[in-house]
């Protein structure tokens, strides 16, 4: 493939979970070899035999996980590995602090050099890893999903400095699979599909249905199609729920909630303000918990997750690599997973394959996942069918609440439409659905209620029109 | 399990980097011998020799196979959950310490109920050494390498306290300290006259399929599986992992209990201190070399059982030390342990096969 990313400008690759976006990007900055092909900066071809070889070219990589050291303060973090040494082998701080300074007032990045990165919230530590890759003298600057940890007003400000650094001369690279925001800072956008490029075009160009249809290579619907909700009876109620992290500190703060059956309430917030706790405790994982938790009316507060989930409680954890599958499992095991010492799939204490077996074939069939046999490995599939068979098991067992936690991370447009199709005909048989979510796209359409949570709390619960996606910013971000 | 699937492309590359790491490690042994100023290959068919030329240094291998095969299956079961059985020496002695009491205590049984009746004995011997491990490591997450450990030497001493020459199972009559000879309807009976094989050949090669059956067919097996693949996505599913931890040391246990009683009741016939001769740590090497696959216990153990067999011959023979075979084992799984090296020497392909884990923490940390 070709791929030219010109001087002055923000460059956007857009792409779906495993275009090869990040492989591209990679090879860039050193960390794969390409097995063919010449990377030419300057007009001059070069070769990178990894980072090292990438700095000294320019080039510099904001990586989706930053790779900062918590305890050291920003200045530390930023001057790692290329410290101006007094005599004696002392690092010279002043130095150090005086030209982390000089170089975010350059740039507009506003951080102060003294500040513990353990102290800051993620979108400071992004500043800092972009300050790090200027401080090396980085022209050329590559960010990987740099908005998936951001609130949407830190969005805002990262794209300033984006267009403030693209108007310094640099050339921006802006790794993404969101459409709205390669509309709004990216003077190019190239388009990759399968490992190709599919499109170079320009905002002005196209708008966000032509994107989403040369990333797919179909036509997509941007909006899933839903009817008002007719909540009826609550189903999953929390009643001042309080749970502790596992270093033991309050992670959920007095949460109450209560999903009602046919309706979704979506719980809105940055990462790690308490959602993945929260979630872990109604799925009964976090026994050190305070408050109450009932299910169809039955207190759960401290029933094990087994009893939780044979009470009527689908679960879909945030991580299905982790949580969600044992990826080494067949395909028909995993969709056993929490069912399958139970009939009809074991009698007494020996498993019953045909039974299994039979069952795995339905919901294949039923869930749509593309799985060359039931007793594939789990990990063979792709990321999207993968979390069709998490969906399929939780939704196979006919619970009466669901519990989904980024159901969609990292999926294909195709799978995520799927899934928010099955939640949504879910909902309207009859299910009580608690979506949680850090993509506020995916809340905006599908939760009939938002709750925001914001430092374990629930900081506001929003309704019908009140539901705006700048309010949800502002009280994400904790101002309100 | 039909010949033509044993023979299958994928059953032959999975056992082919135990076999070279078997290659391998005489490789390096042989250069031990060599370096030491004698004939590697004057010490290999000695050991060769000792281990099969003769029925009798054949059947004394089958005996030497035996534990190996009951503490292997031990050990490779105690992987399947992620656990690190590193007590199945101290099994093995609680084993052989319930076995001879109910041996010699009980009389006037006939030997068809006898018999059983001490085995299973040893296996509860063994199942209570090995939940102790268990529980604690499922209620304070405590390190069951470290318990197990620990646990060995505490069987150790309560063994040499028990048989000590005024312990409650010595027999009084002996001037040397051991426990009293069990009763004749105990013993295992002989299989072939004139050696000293025994039945307890036919309940080791019923434990193999036992231990297939209950890891692949069974529930609890699955529940085993599922744990030592990925303790959070069982925990999520609602499997609880505290207990398949208990559960699962104490059937390791109750295994290594049984080879306990099977040499109690099969060969000694009664029970002397140091009654063993590091069986339970060698089997670790069984489980690994077998990657915890209970059908490849079999070969693995028979390999083991030989060398420790022929190795008296060789240094009677040749002068070359019976530590040699240490140096084997010890190489073999250097070499099961970094099959990059393997894949290296002899330039395999490389097939994307998991490497062998010893242990995993529910950090996913890998020992």
């Amino acid at each position: 493939m070709d791929l030219a990313i010109e001087w002055d400008q923000v460059h956007a690759l857009l792409g779906e979970n495993g275009a090869g976006k990040t492989t591209l990007m990679n090879v860039a900055y050193g960390l794969v070899r390409p097995d063919s092909g010449t990377i030419l900066v300057d007009g001059n071809p070069v070769v990178i035999h990894g980072p090292q070889d990438a700095i000294r070219l320019g080039i510099g990589m904001v990586h989706q996980h930053f790779m900062l050291i918590p305890p050291l303060t920003v200045a530390e973090n930023v001057i790692l590995g290329h410290e101006t040494v007094r005599a004696g082998g002392f690092v010279d701080q002043r130095a150090a602090e005086r030209e982390v300074r000089d170089l975010s007032q350059r740039y507009g990045l506003e951080v102060d050099p003294r500040a513990r990165i353990e102290g800051l919230p993620v979108g400071i530590q992004q500043r800092v890893e972009i300050l790090k890759s200027l401080y090396r003298g980085a022209r050329i600057l590559i960010l990987d999903e740099p908005t998936a940890v951001l609130t949407p007003q830190e969005v805002i400000g990262l794209f300033g400095i984006l267009r403030n650094l693209a108007g310094e001369g640099s050339a921006i690279v802006f790794i993404t699979h969101k459409l709205g925001e390669v509309m709004e800072v990216a003077d190019t956008i190239t388009v990759m599909r399968r490992g190709k490029v599919e499109a170079t075009t320009r905002p002005s160009e196209t708008n966000p249905a032509g994107l989403a249809r040369l990333m797919v290579g179909r036509p997509v619907l941007l909006r899933v199609d839903k009817a008002p909700a007719r909540p009826q009876r609550p189903v999953l109620e929390l009643d001042h729920l309080v749970v502790h992290d596992d270093r033991r500190r309050v992670a959920v703060d007095g949460v109450a909630l209560s999903v009602h059956a046919g309706e979704i309430v979506g719980i809105a917030g940055v990462e790690g303000n308490g959602q993945n706790e929260l979630a872990e405790a109604i799925a009964g994982l976090r026994p050190d918990r305070g408050g109450r938790v009932l299910l169809d009316g039955q207190d759960v507060t401290r029933a094990t997750t087994r009893h939780v989930l044979h009470g009527g409680l689908g679960f879909i954890p945030a991580d299905r690599h982790r949580m969600g599958l044992v990826l080494e499992h067949s395909v028909s095991d995993n969709l056993v997973l929490s069912t399958f010492d139970r009939a009809p799939f074991a009698r007494w204490i020996i498993r019953r394959f045909e039974a299994v077996l039979e069952y795995a074939q339905r919901l294949i069939k039923q869930f749509d996942i593309r799985a060359e046999s039931p007793s594939q490995p789990a990990g063979s599939l792709s990321g999207g069918n993968q979390q069709k068979v998490v969906a399929a098991r939780e939704l196979g067992r006919q619970p009466r609440a669901l519990l989904a936690s980024q159901p969609t991370r990292g999926l294909d447009v195709g799978s995520i439409e799927f899934i928010h199709r099955q939640i949504v005909d879910q909902r309207d048989a009859g299910l009580a659905v608690l979506l949680i979510s850090s993509e506020l796209d995916e809340i905006l359409s599908l939760a009939d209620r938002v709750a925001v949570m914001y430092r374990g709390r629930i900081v506001a619960i929003l309704e019908g029109d009140a539901i705006d996606r700048e309010r949800i910013g502002l009280l994400m971000a904790g101002a309100a | 399990m039909t010949w033509r699937r044993l023979f299958r492309p994928a059953a032959v590359a999975l056992a082919a980097q135990p076999i070279l790491s078997i290659v391998c490690g005489f490789a390096v042994a042989g250069l031990a011998v060599l370096a030491s100023g004698a004939d590697p290959v004057q010490a290999f068919s000695a050991l060769f020799q000792g281990a099969f030329t003769n029925p009798r240094a054949f059947t004394e291998t089958m005996i030497a196979t035996l534990p190996y095969i009951f503490l292997g299956l031990a050990v490779a079961l105690g992987f399947k959950a992620g656990l690190f059985n590193i007590g199945a020496e101290g099994q093995f002695y609680l084993g052989a310490v319930f076995g001879v009491f109910i041996g010699y205590s009980v009389q006037g049984l006939p030997g068809i109920v006898h018999v059983p009746l001490a085995l299973l004995a040893g296996m509860l011997g063994g199942f209570l050494w090995a939940a102790i491990p268990g529980i604690i490591k499922a209620r304070t997450g405590a390190h069951e390498v470290i318990i197990t450990i620990m646990l060995n030497y505490v069987a150790f001493q309560l063994t040499d306290f028990l048989i000590n020459n005024r312990g409650p199972l010595a027999d009084k009559t002996s001037s040397a300290p051991r426990t009293p000879f069990i009763q004749h309807a105990a013993q295992l009976p002989i299989l072939i006259p004139g050696t000293r094989l025994h039945a307890g050949l036919f309940v080791a090669l019923v434990a193999i399929p036992v231990v297939w059956f209950l890891l692949s067919r069974t529930t609890v097996g699955f529940q085993i599986r599922t744990v030592g693949l990925n303790p959070s996505a069982a925990r999520a599913a609602g499997i609880s992992v505290g207990w398949t931890l208990v559960i699962t040391m104490g059937i390791s246990g109750a295994l290594a209990g049984l080879a306990g009683a099977d040499e109690v009741l099969g060969v000694s016939h009664f029970m002397p201190p140091s009654f063993s001769t590091g069986y339970g740590f060698d089997s670790i090497a069984v489980a690994l070399l077998a990657k915890s696959n209970p059908w490849a216990i079999l070969p693995a153990a028979f390999l083991f059982g030989a060398m420790r067999n022929g190795a008296t011959f060789m240094q009677l023979q040749t002068q070359v030390s019976a530590d040699l075979i240490s140096i084997v084992q010890a190489t073999v799984i250097i070499f099961i342990a970094a099959p990059a090296i393997i894949r290296w020497i002899f330039r395999l392909r490389h097939t994307p096969a998991a490497p062998v884990q010893l242990a995993k923490t529910d950090g996913g940390a890998t020992i």
